[in-house]
């Protein structure tokens, strides 16, 4: 392990117990920000618009990147197309804090994932279960998060994927070293990333949860399933109220096992966003990248 | 002996697992139901200080901490821990428990890509590994704040009485001397 990778992995550990928002302006992330975003995703549409637009999206504008950058004073996160190595070297020149290989972006790779190693900046990537989670983290991944369904307002996805690592990492902790070996070769990692799990009942990074958190009620469920923390993509801003639907997750994940706070924080934020089913969508996003 | 950790976003769970292995006993706020009376010193840790100090506000424990701080209460910021205690910064318009008598310049070290990490010295310490994660570093000291640490001109680590601020994170290595020197700090205002 490089001391660079050490160093963002240790970011992402500043980023526990926080919320990451998307955010489409200069204006958003400051709302975002004063809101109590402990870092914003700077995007062109965020997934909800993705979704009902269609078409290829792509890395957003770096102008439009560096116009947030000037704006905030917490980490700026922006996504690349899942295998677009070139999309991640130029955010690496504009010095973003963070990547997402995202698959709400159109997949640039059908088989290849960028080699995360070979950059200095640091990777978040998605993973629907364990054995994705870990490749991502062979690749050079600091931090994970759940995939979720981007853009749904859905929340049903999110617990599932969280679920599933979880339970899988629970798994892992009763398995005798012969059967470790077993488990690397079904879950196709290495052995040492199963061991390290077996042994410490968790990840070797920070694991977020995203796609589909919509309420505080939510954030909150995702904290108490195992989450060190929160992404909210289209959940704020295609909400009646963004700022007050902001603060109130915020708080929801500081005090995520506190309901009565939770109930208080819950009350009169306006309409959430609409959402979409997961049996109404087209394209499970989640499905792209594994 | 007993310790609060604020446990309003970032690593503070880091800072809870030096002091178990210290063997000193810890607590979480999250609230202010948390921040009670036989707390014997208080630590802020890294993570954001504009998060932090939102809920702070929200959760009605602005004035609180600050006046137990005023009176004498032990406390120990790192990084964002240290922003949160700063009384001015040279380029922040978000001001918090304004305590410390130093100005701050937050993210002084760059973005991530400036993250980095240095053996230098530490006043009553040694040499000690520090690691700088979009780091500040203090421009300026008031009257009565001793400089603990500095990297060329750029001072990262300072004592003012009850007060203990370090730009880097001890929390992150494996090397308990910093929280040792605050645990002393403690003992001093127990006596």
């Amino acid at each position: 392990m490089t001391e660079r990778y050490g160093f963002n992995k240790n970011l992402a550990q500043m980023l526990k117990g926080g919320v990451i928002m998307d955010v489409s302006t200069p204006e958003q992330a400051k709302i975002a920000e004063a809101a109590g975003a402990c870092a914003v995703m700077a995007l062109e549409r965020i997934p909800a618009d993705i979704r009902a637009a269609g078409g290829v999206s792509r890395m957003s504008d770096p102008a439009m990147i560096k116009g947030i950058q000037q704006t905030v004073s917490i980490p700026i996160m922006a996504k690349v197309r899942i295998g677009h190595f070139v999309e991640a070297q130029i955010l690496q020149a504009i010095e973003i804090d963070y990547i997402d290989e995202s698959e709400v972006l159109s997949p640039a790779d059908d088989v290849y994932h960028i080699d995360k190693t070979q950059f200095d900046v640091p990777f978040v990537c998605g993973a629907q279960n364990l054995g994705e989670a870990l490749r991502r983290i062979q690749e050079g991944a600091s931090m994970i998060r759940t995939k979720g369904e981007p853009g749904t307002g859905d929340v049903v996805q999110a617990v599932r994927h969280m679920r599933a690592i979880q339970s899988e990492i629970r798994m892992l902790t009763s398995k005798s070293k012969d059967e470790l070996y077993d488990a690397a070769k079904k879950l196709a990692v290495p052995y040492e990333l199963v061991q390290y799990v077996a042994e410490n009942g968790k990840l070797p990074v920070v694991n977020f949860s995203a796609g589909g958190v919509a309420t505080p009620a939510d954030a909150a469920l995702m904290m108490q399933l195992g989450a060190q923390g929160v992404f909210v993509g289209s959940g704020i801003f295609k909400s009646g109220d963004p700022a007050k639907r902001a603060a109130a997750i915020v708080q929801a994940v500081t005090n995520f096992k506190d309901a009565k706070l939770i109930a208080a924080i819950s009350e009169d934020l306006g309409e959430a966003m609409v959402g979409i089913n997961e049996d109404e969508i087209q394209v499970l996003m989640a499905e792209r990248g594994k | 002996m007993k310790i609060g950790v604020l446990a309003l976003q970032g690593a503070f769970i880091e800072h809870i697992r030096m002091f178990e292995s210290l063997g000193v006993q810890t607590v979480e706020i999250r609230k202010l139901a948390d921040f009670t009376e036989d707390l014997d010193g208080i630590v802020f840790p890294g993570g954001e200080s504009t998060v932090m100090g939102k809920l702070l506000h929200e959760l009605e424990l602005m004035e609180p901490v600050k006046q137990a701080l005023q009176k004498g209460l032990p406390a120990f910021g790192t990084c964002a821990g240290l922003i949160l205690m700063a009384k001015k910064f040279v380029d922040s318009k978000f001001l918090h428990f304004q305590v410390l008598d130093v100005v701050v310049r937050r993210h002084g070290f760059g973005r991530q890509l400036g993250s980095f990490s240095a053996e230098h010295e530490f006043v009553g310490i040694g040499t000690y590994p520090m690691v700088f994660i979009r780091g500040p570093y203090i421009t300026e000291v008031g009257q009565g704040v001793e400089v603990l640490a500095k990297i060329d001109d750029k001072i990262v680590a300072v004592r003012q009485g009850n007060l203990l601020g370090a730009a880097f994170h001890p929390e992150l290595t494996d090397d308990t001397r910093v929280h040792e020197y605050f645990l002393k700090m403690v003992e001093e205002a127990l006596r």
